[in-house]
């Protein structure tokens, strides 16, 4: 176990200014009743990168995801957010650090009994209270623009196809201007060029909005295009860690195995 | 030996039939505590959280809306059904006996006090009470709940309490409705074989009418209410994993809330008896 684990300093990361930690996850430890998910996992999120983490279906990558965001509650561990643990913050506080993580479900989970314009327009009415109509109606439009789906204002989900709905998932989750970013496997399900697309899209996202992320995936295609460092799950820890360069070359057969 | 054999057999068969029912027992004691656990949980949840936080005003209209406006339809058809059902099968015995002036209020008097209120409740457990169930249970399903959660609303107050309030409102409005449907109902059915209008029709049947005829029905009104989008809301809300507990979440919804429309009624009926005596 841990083998290849390398202990990275940000130095090493290829976007040269980072180095801030934004988020830290430590010894973190979930279990639905008897089946361990995830047995002790550690790491650190640093200012302005794309982390990438891998794992096998299965290995307890959305519930490691959910457990940040507060969907689930750990067993054991401890988060911190912007140096906040976020197991000390009241119910007020978490939710407004909430609000600075955005966060791209697995299936979208775009309200389908709204059009896409009150899907966009749910979280920042909610979220930012103090918004007008028309400062809205910019928002929606601009993030509509951004993911390339000026025309799907007035549509329903059902009527968009799966990646249109991702795009629009994606729009919804930037509206509000997150601070830290989490993509979970963005890019499942769709074609190779509509993945391209998205993964395209992250690194946009990054750059224009200055986001820290962390990008789950099982797509290898995607995790090295949006990449600044790779974490692999195995078995409930963190296998391997390491920057893309590293990785590409690594000679470990679980890893290789992700390229076949 | 093979007599022997077998009885042994037998015997070992048995017995662990016996400890499989046992086992079997245990289990579904067992799933029945948990289940009253969670309902309480829920309920106080759901309660707390209607005192606590805003109320979500426009939700709630939309769901009015869809709970009463969109109910009427079938509520007409069926109340003026059950009027002229219960004319038409009651007026020959009342004949038998001389009665039939009697007619128009025995049929009032028996749909306000109890058909009307408890058909509209069944039918509104299945329409409603499945619509709720497989609404919010393909909501959980996909996600679309924990996504309320992370744009900073939560979701029993959302989702659930208006759901809740709203049928707890509309249900009662909505017997007032039928009532009104099963006596045209009625006054149709003694016009087949009859000749009565429709002004004499209704001060006939309203004659002995009181408000304590009424009362009763609309204070269980209430409680059909709650009910119905209680159960709806908690069978959706909890749905399991996977697409299959979303139909699961509806057909239970539907079948546990005509279940404790039927229980409310019962304990309604008795108290009224006691009070009103
Ligand atoms: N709410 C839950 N209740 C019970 N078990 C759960 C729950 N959520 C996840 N699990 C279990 O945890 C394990 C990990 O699930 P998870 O969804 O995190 O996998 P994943 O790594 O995201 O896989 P995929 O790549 O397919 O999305 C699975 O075995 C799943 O059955
Ligand atoms: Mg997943």
């Amino acid at each position: 176990m841990n083998l290849k684990l390398k202990n990275i300093k940000s130095e090493t990361l290829s976007s040269s200014n980072v180095h801030e930690i934004i988020l830290e996850v430590n010894h973190l430890k979930k279990s639905f009743r008897d089946q361990e998910v995830l047995k002790d996992i550690s790491f650190k999120l640093f200012e302005g990168e794309n982390l990438v983490i891998l794992g096998k279906s299965g290995s307890g990558k959305s519930v490691l995801v959910k457990c940040i965001v507060g969907l689930l509650k750990s067993d054991s561990g401890a988060i911190s957010i912007f140096g906040k643990k976020s197991s000390s913050l009241n119910a007020k506080e978490f939710n407004e650090l909430r609000q600075k993580i955005g966060f791209l479900f697995q299936s979208g989970a775009l309200y389908d009994s709204m059009t896409v314009k009150e899907n966009l327009e749910f979280p920042l009415r909610r979220m930012i209270k103090k918004l007008t109509e028309n400062e809205i109606s910019d928002k929606v439009n601009e993030v509509l623009e951004n993911v390339g789906l000026k025309d799907a204002l007035y549509k329903m989900p059902a009527q968009l196809s799966g990646g249109m709905q991702k795009r629009i998932s994606l729009a919804r989750t930037i509206a509000v201007d997150p601070i830290i970013m989490l993509y979970d496997e963005p890019t499942t399900g769709l074609d190779p060029i509509t993945s391209d697309e998205i993964s395209t899209l992250i690194n946009e996202i990054q750059k224009k909005y200055k986001t820290s992320s962390i990008i789950i995936t099982h797509d290898i295609k995607c995790a090295l295009k949006t990449a600044n460092r790779i974490i692999m799950l195995k078995d409930g820890e963190v296998y391997y860690e390491a920057n893309v360069a590293d990785f590409v070359h690594s000679d470990d057969s679980f890893i290789k195995s992700f390229f076949n | 030996m093979i007599k022997k054999d077998s009885i042994s057999k037998t015997e070992i068969l048995s017995t662990s039939c016996k400890s499989e029912k046992i086992n079997i027992n245990s289990t579904l004691i067992r799933t029945f505590l948990l289940d009253i656990a969670y309902v309480t949980l829920f309920l106080t949840k759901v309660l707390k959280t209607m005192f606590s936080s805003n109320f979500e005003f426009k939700e709630f209209l939309r769901q009015c809306y869809k709970i009463g406006y969109k109910s009427l339809p079938l509520l007409s058809v069926t109340g003026l059904i059950l009027g002229l059902v219960l004319t038409i099968q009651s007026r020959p015995i009342l004949i038998d006996f001389g009665a039939v002036s009697l007619l128009p209020s025995m049929v009032a008097t028996s749909v306000i006090r109890e058909m009307g209120p408890m058909i509209t409740a069944l039918i509104c457990a299945g329409k409603i009470g499945s619509g709720m169930g497989a609404e919010l249970g393909s909501m959980k399903v996909s996600e679309q709940i924990d996504a309320m959660e992370v744009s900073s609303t939560n979701p029993i107050n959302f989702l659930v309490v208006t759901r809740v309030v709203a049928a707890t409102l509309m249900i009662p409005l909505l017997v007032f409705y039928a009532d009104a449907f099963s006596m045209l109902g009625s006054w149709l059915g003694s016009n087949i074989k009859g000749d009565i209008s429709f002004v004499l029709f209704s001060s006939q049947a309203f004659s002995h009418i009181t408000f304590l005829d009424f009362l009763p029905a609309i204070i269980k009104s209430f409680f059909f209410g709650s009910v119905i989008g209680l159960v709806g809301c908690y069978k959706g809300y909890n749905a399991g994993r996977g697409t299959a507990s979303v139909g699961v979440a509806a057909n239970s919804a539907v079948v546990v809330s005509s279940l404790l429309v039927i229980i409310v009624d019962l304990i309604a009926v008795q108290i009224t008896d006691l009070i009103v005596l």
